[in-house]
């Protein structure tokens, strides 16, 4: 049971041109920033869109083919599809907006197949209103029960939390990793939402104009990014040129150091650091001689609820008012109350494991 | 008084605005579909009858169903014949209402969000029921709206008509023409006797108009 899709279509900007395949029970994340293509790839898999070429096969169905000329109307390919904005059908009422796409059944198995759907999806109560009575979350869930009914041999939903606010959304997360896992078909996710994209799937394909720049299970893409455009498209913030100075030792030439690394690469350009990776001492080290520990002078901090991010200079103060800075790191607000008041410099260690290097 | 026109005319209106409402919504949903530099001609073809004098028109027809013309000689072959009769009265006013049925029912289509119709593609429905139980719905406020108009427009229809219908009377004879012959006559009183009837039924359908498109209407789609 998978999701096989290889297709190519040239749109204003670039050509979308992407081959992948999604299995059964593993849901797929596409993550890329706006205009990378990615509503335009679920968009040619529903059959909205016409690649220019490929094919898109599910399980043993060819939906597409430009070879063989095979290109089953969007009505007949059975695929639930979450509309961004939902779609829902605002002249038909919630019940009626599920019941839309199983006229094919009988009157009694039509009963049972919502009474089901509605079930799972958590929209009991709600039958009798028009969507424009429901809150986004109720919508949201709505359109994915209207989608479920059906019974899709793929799901496709296009950034389905990111027209809820803040607090709804963990809520709708929980609900739809629950619908996942019980649905147990192809799933791709399309979001720009990193942490989303990590949460609610196991396979994460990055997407940039239009090409893939990574794909394969999401620990193995954040904790080793082939590149530093993935590095970057996963949130990453630190990066600097290397030099190769021994096996397992590299110069980086931006930071101005030497770093042990456990992960030798022989076409390394770039090493990077997660923010949230970056260690400080806080007990002072005389000498600062231990491994990958650098002195550090701040240069400025922006603060969220819980959390602080520092703009650190490496190896010598800050020259006057220059905001240049070499490390952001992410520490907890407790922590940074800690070691505040501090002098400098700090001591800011990068480990070993955490660094990983890019090739170009 | 002769109240004959009055029928005659809601008559002729009804059924043209039938016929039209469902020729141009046919027209207009075929036209959403189809585009290219070949459509330009068409939508001309389709307006025509709006920047026409309506009696270019009704010249047009009577060369058409007159005995000489192409449709005329084939209705003569049925023993049928139009010029002159009630049904010449019914094409008149339909080719002239026409065209603000086909404007009105095709804004009202391209304003439908076609998310809503690709979501229902993706369920699994025809594209005949895409139409009927997604578009039309949506866009029933403007297919109501161009179809009062288009009665309204075939009720004042009096060019083409005279041209294709003339003046008989209880037979082709309408609110308008009737009107037209009666001042002609120096008939004052029923001149003005129609007027008023004419003016009672416009403005009947114009608070129909706004009643349809503003207290209903979407506002519909939330329970009471």
């Amino acid at each position: 049971m998978a999701l096989e899709v290889q297709i190519a279509k040239e749109l204003p900007d670039f050509t979308l041109d992407v081959r992948f395949r999604a299995e059964s029970g593993a849901p797929l994340s596409i993550l890329g920033p706006s205009g990378a293509g990615k509503t335009m790839l679920l968009r040619c898999i529903a059959g909205l869109e016409r690649p220019d070429r490929g094919r898109i096969v599910l399980d043993d169905r060819v939906l597409f083919d430009s070879e063989r000329r095979v290109r089953v109307p969007a009505r007949s390919r059975r695929l639930g599809l979450l509309f961004q904005h939902y779609a829902l059908f605002p002249h038909r009422t919630a019940l009626q907006n599920i019941a839309f796409g199983v006229r094919y059944l009988s009157r009694a198995d039509r009963g049972k197949r919502i009474t089901d759907v509605v079930r799972r999806t958590h929209v009991a109560g709600l039958e009798q209103r028009y969507p424009r009575e429901l809150s986004g979350g109720e919508q949201q869930r709505v359109a994915l029960a209207r989608a479920l009914a059906i019974e899709p041999g793929a799901l496709l939903l296009d950034e389905p939390l990111s027209a809820l606010d803040a607090h709804l959304r963990s809520q709708i997360e929980a609900q739809l990793q629950e619908t996942f896992a019980e649905y147990r078909r192809p799933t791709l996710l399309v979001t720009h939402n990193i942490e989303e994209a990590y949460r609610l799937c196991d396979q994460l394909l990055v997407l940039s104009c239009g090409r893939i720049a990574a794909c394969g299970p999401k620990e193995e893409i954040f904790q080793r990014p082939p590149s530093l455009e993935v590095a970057r498209l996963t949130g990453c913030k630190n990066f600097s040129k290397v030099k190769a100075i021994s096996a397992d030792t590299v110069g980086a030439t931006d930071w101005r150091c030497q770093l042990r690394v456990v992960h030798p690469l022989d076409r390394a350009a770039y090493v990077g650091i997660r923010a949230h990776h970056i260690d400080f001492e806080e007990a002072a080290i005389p000498g600062a001689s231990a491994e990958n520990t650098f002195p550090c002078w701040l240069v400025r901090s922006s603060e969220t609820p819980f959390r602080t991010t520092l703009f650190l200079k490496l190896q010598e103060p800050p020259a006057g008012d220059s905001p240049e800075f070499h490390l952001q790191a992410e520490v907890f607000k407790e922590k940074w109350e800690r070691f505040r008041d501090r002098p400098m410099p700090w001591h800011v260690r990068l480990s070993p494991a955490l660094l990983f290097l890019m090739p170009y | 008084m002769d109240w004959s026109p009055v029928w005659i005319s809601l008559a002729t209106s009804v059924t043209a605005t039938l016929i039209v409402m469902v020729l141009g919504l046919a027209a207009a949903a075929w036209r959403e579909r189809h585009n290219g530099p070949a459509m330009a001609l068409v939508d001309g073809l389709f307006l025509l009858p709006l920047v026409l004098p309506p009696t270019v028109v009704g010249f047009f027809l009577l060369l058409l169903f007159g005995r000489n013309g192409p449709l005329g000689k084939l209705l003569l072959r049925f023993g049928q014949t139009v010029v002159f009769s009630w049904p010449a009265t019914v094409i008149a006013a339909a080719v002239v209402s026409f065209p603000l049925m086909y404007l009105t029912a095709r804004a009202a289509l391209e304003q439908v969000d076609p998310h809503f119709l690709q979501a229902a593609r993706t369920l699994g429905a025809s594209e005949w029921r895409v139409f009927r139980e997604v578009a039309l719905p949506l866009a029933w406020p403007g297919v109501l709206a161009g179809t009062i108009l288009s009665f309204a427009r075939a009720l004042g229809e009096f060019g083409a008509t005279l041209m294709l219908a003339g003046n008989i009377p209880g037979k082709t004879a309408t609110i308008p023409i009737a009107i037209y012959f009666a001042v002609e006559a120096d008939d004052v009183q029923h001149a003005l006797a129609w007027c008023g009837v004419d003016m009672a039924i416009s403005l009947s359908l114009l608070a129909a108009l706004y009643y349809w498109t503003h207290a209903r209407g979407p506002a519909r789609w939330v329970r009471r």
